[in-house]
C-alpha cells in the first residue's frame, strides 16, 4: 500500500513507530502534488514545510496538510482565490493554524477556492477552477474544492477546510472524502477571513471520521480572540468513537427527499440509512417543511453580511490596488470593480440590496425571522432525534462550466447544506456510493449544536461497515 | 419586485463599484430573478416572530483589560499596496 492511500492517524501511528520518517511522509506528499497540481489545480501556494518540532505533539504530528487560502498564514500569501488580494501576507496566523502548528501539523501549502468562498463548483476563483480528481471535467465543488480534491487526490492526508453554507462538506461529497462543519463557534475564526460572520465555520476534510475527529480534537475550543467562539468542553472526540448505534434515533426529512433529488443519489443515502439501521440505530422518515425557506433565507442573510465584511477591501490596506485613479471615491471604486470577480460582485449588491433603506424589512429583517423559525423547526426535530440523515447535493459533481452560466440555479443546488449553519449545528459529509457515471455521492450527518461527537460516531459506525471512504480516484492522480 | 437599472446604479454606489454597461444590463436581470425567488418568504407568516441574529445566546463579550504586545506596523503595513513605512497612503481626501 502506497503512503498516500493511507488515512491520517494511519500515517501518524508509522511516523510515531519510526516505521516512516517525516522526510518520507513530506516527500510522498509532495511527490503527489507534482503529479496532479497540474491535472487539478486543488493548490494556490506551495510552502518548503518545516518538519514537526515536536514529532509526539499529538495524534497527528508530522502528518502533512494544506489549509484552504481564506486561512491567514504568518509569511505566507492568503489571496482568498482573489485578484483584490493579489500580494497579501499576512504577518499573523488564524488561531488553527497556531494550534495545528504547535499540534506538529506539517502544511504544504494553501489551497485553492471559490473567490471569498463564494460559489459552489470552485469555478469562481481567479486563479483558475479546481478540478475533480474523479473526472477532470467535472467540478470538486466549493468553495473548499481544492482542499476536498488535494485530499481525494492523495496530496495531503488532511485540510482545513471553511463552511457558510455548505462549504466543507458540498465538495467533499464531490470528491468522495469526509469533510466536517463543527457546530458553530466551537472553533475560533480568528484569522478567517470572514464571508459571513453568523454562519462561517472551519473544520476538517480527510479521509475518514476519526480523522477528522482527531482534527477537531486540536482545533476546538474557546479563543478570546473570537467573540463568538463558545465556552464549551473540548477534545476527546477521537476517544470517544465507539461506532456503538444502539438505541439511537435517526430521522429522514422527507422533504429533502423529494422532487429534485437525482435517484442515484437517493438510492444511496437510503442504502447508508440502512447500514446505520444494522448497527443498532432507529431510522423514522419525518417531516421538514422548513427546508423550502432555507435557501433564500441563507441568501439574503450571507449577502447582507458579506457586503459589510467585504467593505475593508478597497485597496488601502490589504493586497492590491487599481492604477490610474482620480481621487480616494475613484480608488476604492476602480479597485473593487477591478478587484472583484462577478460572483462576489453579486452578492455585494444583493447583499447591499437587502439591507438598504426600504427593503430592509422586507428583506433582512424577514430572513431573520424565518432563521427564528428554521432554529425552532431543528429543535423540535432534535427534541424527537438524535440525528438526522439528508443527502448533501440534489446530484453528483456537475460538469465544469455547467454552473456558472446560472447563479440562481447554483444557489439551489446548497439546499441540503445551508440549513445547518442557519441553525448552527454540527453536520458531517461521508461519501456512501457511486452514480452511473462513476462519480461520488455523499451523505450528510446533522447533529444538534455541539453534538459534534455523536455525529462523528455515527459516521465512525458507517465507515466500519462500508469502504467507500477508502476509494481513490484511478491512479490518485486521475490523470 | 422589479429591479431597474436606476437601482442597481444606486445600490452599486453604496458598495463602491462601478459596473461597465453591458455587466450592468446583465446583473440587473439576474438580481431580478434571485430576489423574485426570495419573494418566496413572503408566503409566511411571521408575524410576532422575533428576528434570530445570532444562533446562540452570546451578550456582549467583556473582559479586563491586559496588556499585550500590538502587531509590528511595519509588518502591517507590508501587506498593503502603498505605504510609507509609517502609514497607508491614500491621494488627498480634503482640500
Amino acid at each position: 500500500m502506497e503512503l498516500y492511500e493511507l488515512t491520517a492517524l494511519e500515517l501518524a501511528q508509522k511516523l510515531h513507530s519510526g516505521e516512516v520518517t517525516q522526510q518520507e511522509a513530506v516527500e510522498a506528499a509532495r511527490a503527489r502534488i507534482d503529479a496532479a497540481q497540474r491535472s487539478n489545480n486543488a493548490f494556490l501556494t506551495l510552502t518548503d514545510p518545516a518538519p514537526a518540532a515536536d514529532p509526539s505533539a499529538s495524534p497527528l504530528a508530522g502528518v502533512p496538510m494544506a489549509y484552504k487560502d481564506n486561512i491567514c498564514t504568518r509569511g505566507v500569501a492568503t489571496t482568498c482565490a482573489s485578484k483584490i488580494l493579489e500580494g497579501f501576507v499576512p504577518c499573523y496566523d488564524a488561531t488553527v493554524v497556531e494550534r495545528l502548528t504547535a499540534a506538529g501539523a506539517v502544511s504544504m501549502g494553501k489551497l485553492n477556492m471559490d473567490e471569498f468562498a463564494m460559489g459552489s463548483t470552485s469555478e469562481t476563483s481567479h486563479y483558475g477552477p479546481v478540478k475533480n480528481p474523479w473526472d477532470l471535467t467535472r467540478a470538486a465543488g466549493g468553495s473548499s474544492g481544492g482542499a476536498a480534491a488535494a485530499v481525494a487526490a492523495g496530496e495531503v492526508w488532511y485540510a482545513i477546510g471553511s463552511d457558510t453554507g455548505g462549504s466543507i462538506r458540498q465538495p467533499a461529497a464531490y470528491c468522495g472524502v469526509t469533510g466536517m462543519k463543527p457546530t458553530y463557534g466551537t472553533v475560533s475564526r480568528y484569522g478567517l477571513i470572514a464571508y459571513a460572520s453568523s454562519l462561517d465555520q472551519m473544520g476538517p476534510i480527510a479521509k475518514s471520521a476519526a480523522d477528522c475527529a482527531a482534527v477537531l480534537d486540536l482545533i476546538q475550543g474557546k479563543d478570546p480572540r473570537d467573540g463568538t467562539s463558545l465556552d464549551a468542553p473540548a477534545g476527546g472526540l477521537l476517544s470517544s468513537l465507539t461506532g456503538d448505534l444502539r438505541g439511537k434515533k435517526i430521522g429522514l426529512p422527507a422533504d429533502c427527499f423529494g422532487q429534485g433529488l437525482d435517484p442515484e443519489v437517493r438510492a444511496a443515502v437510503l442504502a447508508a440509512a440502512e447500514v446505520l439501521k444494522a448497527r443498532g440505530a432507529q431510522v423514522e422518515e419525518f417531516a421538514l417543511p422548513v427546508m423550502e425557506y432555507v435557501v433564500p433565507t441563507y441568501y439574503i442573510i450571507a449577502c447582507a453580511e458579506a457586503s459589510s465584511n467585504l467593505s475593508r477591501f478597497d485597496g488601502v490596506k490589504y493586497g492590491w490596488r487599481a492604477e490610474d485613479y482620480e481621487d480616494l471615491t475613484d480608488l476604492y471604486c476602480k479597485t473593487r470593480t477591478q478587484g472583484f470577480g462577478s460572483e462576489v460582485k453579486r452578492r455585494i449588491l444583493l447583499g447591499t440590496f437587502v439591507l438598504s433603506s426600504g427593503y430592509y424589512d422586507a428583506y433582512y429583517k424577514k430572513a431573520l425571522q424565518v432563521k427564528a423559525l428554521i432554529k425552532k423547526a431543528f429543535d423540535e426535530a432534535f427534541a424527537k432525534y438524535d440525528l438526522l440523515l439528508t443527502p448533501v447535493a440534489p446530484t453528483t459533481a456537475p460538469k465544469l462550466g455547467e454552473s456558472l452560466t446560472d447563479p440562481l440555479k447554483m444557489y439551489l443546488s446548497d439546499i441540503y447544506t445551508v440549513s445547518v449553519n442557519l441553525a448552527g449545528l454540527p453536520a458531517l459529509s461521508m461519501p456512501c456510493g457511486f452514480d452511473g457515471k462513476g462519480m461520488p455521492i455523499g451523505a450528510q450527518l446533522i447533529g444538534p449544536a455541539l453534538g459534534d461527537g455523536v455525529v462523528l460516531n455515527a459516521a465512525h459506525a458507517f465507515q466500519l461497515d462500508t469502504g467507500w471512504h477508502k476509494k481513490s480516484p484511478k491512479g490518485g492522480d486521475a490523470q | 419586485m422589479k429591479i431597474t437599472e436606476d437601482m442597481v446604479d444606486y445600490i452599486s454606489q453604496l458598495s463602491r463599484l462601478q459596473l461597465p454597461a453591458e455587466e450592468k444590463t446583465a446583473m440587473t436581470a439576474e438580481l431580478e430573478r434571485i430576489v423574485a425567488y426570495m419573494d418566496v418568504l413572503n408566503t409566511l407568516d411571521t408575524t410576532d416572530v422575533e428576528p434570530l441574529s445570532h444562533i446562540f445566546p452570546l451578550k456582549n463579550v467583556l473582559r479586563a483589560d491586559q496588556v499585550a504586545p500590538s502587531f509590528d506596523r511595519e509588518a502591517l503595513l507590508a501587506g498593503s499596496p502603498a505605504g510609507d513605512g509609517e502609514t497607508f497612503l491614500v491621494p488627498k481626501a480634503v482640500e
